[in-house]
């Protein structure tokens, strides 16, 4: 009996290697779509920049000895890059306060790369499952899941988080990832529920249900590992999203906060002097950029191994 | 179609309820009080506190605030600013310019969207194709602040084709630079949408009738191709519309335009929650009302959606 279970749930994931009729031995959509992956330039270069974000913003200290928020009126007031010095505090140059632009840049990406990752994980989270409920049962449980996300649907991204950032006083990183987890899992929910009644009338489910698999085997030994895929495409996408959201906010004067150090701060102070010390205002904005970019590419990637239509 | 339009119109009504509910619940229900936030870090003075909040209603019960406060939308009334004007006279001050920053970067953005999108997935996987997949990339990977104090730099700075920063909001030729930044990131997307759903038609059946049975290639792609291409793009656009409208709180604030997103981001700064609210409240409404249009557009494009 467990073999019979074992090969209902195999089956779609090997659909699409059986078409491509290579004599090589059969994979499952998971380990077929990372062996396109590992081949892809794009999905190289934006994993090592990725990888490269993830350990700045947990290890900051490993790329500079410099104290982001020491600042030093009297030598320092908006010094401009000194290019040779690699690594050091006046690389980047100081901004009006005196402070390392460098160490500010790297001190910047823990805020961005937090928001973003927790955002994405809690927004997949709650979509998913509102999702899959939705979707699984239908009848009133889809109603109803279906016209509240209707109605989130209906509050732009950037003018609802004014509203609920508006109020705290006091904002953390945590009063961001708030809002925007607050406004941002409807598009999950959707993306999941569409998935899981496509997936759901597969014969396999049904095969299932007859072996009498009970509702939580069914959802998440059966429907989620199949229906996953379109939730991680759009995750992966929405992430840099997120983490450009954040910065607009920042800059607004309406997401992070002093001390908090992040790019969209330090863009919206920098603009003031963009015309005497415009260095001040690119470093932060080029690494906000070179982040985002990582982040989209890196989606774009997983969606062209992920969706078999593309190929 | 008019059992279209009624069936549409009657959905809108729950959506409009709830979220409407939901701005007001966050205004009102969430930890933070925002007239005690305008003493900053300070401790509220209790009299002056007290007094603020009779003004702004906030000592009355909640039900009875928010009955108020869906009265005042029916009725045009989003609440007062705290210099006492009404948030609606600071929004039909603005509007128009923002109406004309907006649908100027809409323009921009459907006819060069479409453009580069049609080209692209006419010739996919050639030169143009590809240098138009890194340039959208590119377009979605800068944030809107970035790139407005680039194009700022570039083009009003080294450049000097227009001043940095608008000196007057009504003439629409001083507009320009603003639209293309507000326009620039849905143009990415337009474009995009547009090349998958063009590549992804141009194999259908129909298309190849339409050859087959001897039409010139400019009414194939022009009447058969492209009106079938265009559908995900013009759902896209109809929140688009919207969105942009509010959207334009950064591009208005670093190009100085005097439009509602310059008004908001100044309530803001001040931190006035109760003009901020108002704002958000119209706002919100436009993007609604915005994306019922584009839907009843929708139904002329695909008759499936009209009948169905």
């Amino acid at each position: 009996m467990p073999d019979l279970t074992k090969t209902a749930e195999e089956t779609p994931a090997q659909a699409p290697v059986a078409a491509a009729a290579k004599p090589e031995k059969a994979r499952s959509l998971g380990s077929d779509a990372w062996h396109d992956l590992r081949r892809k330039p794009i999905f190289v270069i934006s994993a090592l920049l990725i990888l490269l974000l993830i350990v700045i913003a947990v290890a900051p200290g490993l790329f500079t000895s410099v104290d982001p928020r020491a600042g030093d009126l009297r030598e320092h007031f908006h010094t401009p890059p000194n290019y040779s010095h690699f690594f050091e505090g006046d690389w980047f140059g100081y901004d009006g306060q005196g402070r390392s632009i460098y160490a500010r840049v790297i001190y910047g990406a823990r805020a961005s790369v937090v928001v973003g990752i927790c955002v994405t994980v809690g927004t997949t989270i709650l979509g998913g499952i509102f999702g899959m409920l939705a979707g699984y049962f239908g009848g009133w449980i889809d109603t109803i899941i279906s016209r509240v996300t209707d109605i989130f649907f209906g509050i732009p991204l950037l003018l609802g988080s004014l509203v609920i950032l508006n109020a705290f006083t006091s904002r953390t990183i945590w009063s961001v990832v708030f809002a925007l987890i607050t406004l941002g899992w409807t598009q999950m929910t959707r993306v999941m529920r569409g998935s899981v009644i496509t997936v759901k009338q597969a014969d396999f489910v049904t095969a299932a249900k007859a072996l009498g698999a009970g509702t939580g085997r069914i959802m998440f030994k059966h429907i989620l590992p199949n229906a996953i895929a379109p939730v991680i495409v759009v995750a992966t996408i929405s992430l840099g999203g997120y983490i450009a959201l954040e910065a607009t906010l920042s800059f607004l004067g309406i997401g992070l906060q002093d001390p908090t150090i992040s790019w969209g701060i330090d863009i919206n102070s920098a603009q003031k002097l963009i015309r005497t010390a415009p260095f001040a205002l690119f470093f932060p904005a080029g690494m906000l950029s070179i982040t985002v970019l990582a982040f989209i590419m890196l989606g774009d990637a997983v969606r062209d191994a992920l969706d078999p239509k593309l190929r | 179609m008019g059992r279209f339009v009624a069936r549409r119109l009657l959905q809108m009504i729950p959506v409009f309820l709830g979220t409407t509910a939901l701005i007001f619940f966050m205004v009102h229900l969430l930890p933070g009080d925002p007239l005690a936030a305008l003493w900053g870090d300070k401790a509220p003075d209790p009299v002056q506190l007290a007094a603020l909040r009779h003004q702004q209603h906030f000592d009355e019960p909640l039900i009875q605030q928010y009955l108020d406060y869906m009265g005042g939308l029916f009725t045009g009334d989003f609440g007062k600013a705290l210099d006492g004007r009404p948030v609606l006279d600071k929004i039909t001050e603005a509007l128009p310019v923002t109406v004309q920053l907006a649908l100027l970067a809409f323009g921009f953005e459907i006819v060069l969207g479409i453009g580069i999108g049609l080209f692209a997935g006419l010739r996919r996987g050639k030169v143009f194709d590809k240098s138009a997949l890194v340039f959208t990339l590119l377009l979605i990977s800068i944030p809107v602040p970035v790139l407005g104090f680039l194009f700022q730099t570039i083009f009003g700075i080294n450049l000097k084709w227009v001043k940095p920063t608008v000196q007057d909001s009504t003439d629409i030729t001083q507009l320009v630079l603003p639209a293309i930044v507000l326009g620039s990131l849905s143009l990415a997307y337009v474009a995009r949408l547009t090349r998958t759903s063009i590549a992804e038609n141009i194999k259908a059946d129909y298309v190849r009738t339409a050859v087959a049975k001897g039409l010139p290639r400019r009414r194939v792609i022009g009447t058969h191709l492209l009106r079938n291409s265009l559908i995900p793009v013009v759902t896209f656009l109809g929140t688009d519309l919207g969105a942009l409208m509010g959207g334009a709180i950064v591009t208005e604030g670093i190009f100085n335009v005097q439009g509602v997103g310059h008004a908001l981001y100044q309530a803001i700064n001040m931190k006035e929650g109760a003009t901020v609210s108002g704002f958000v409240a119209f706002l919100v409404i436009v993007y609604l009302a915005a994306g019922l249009i584009v839907d009843l557009l929708y139904a002329v494009l695909d008759p499936r959606i009209r009948y169905a």
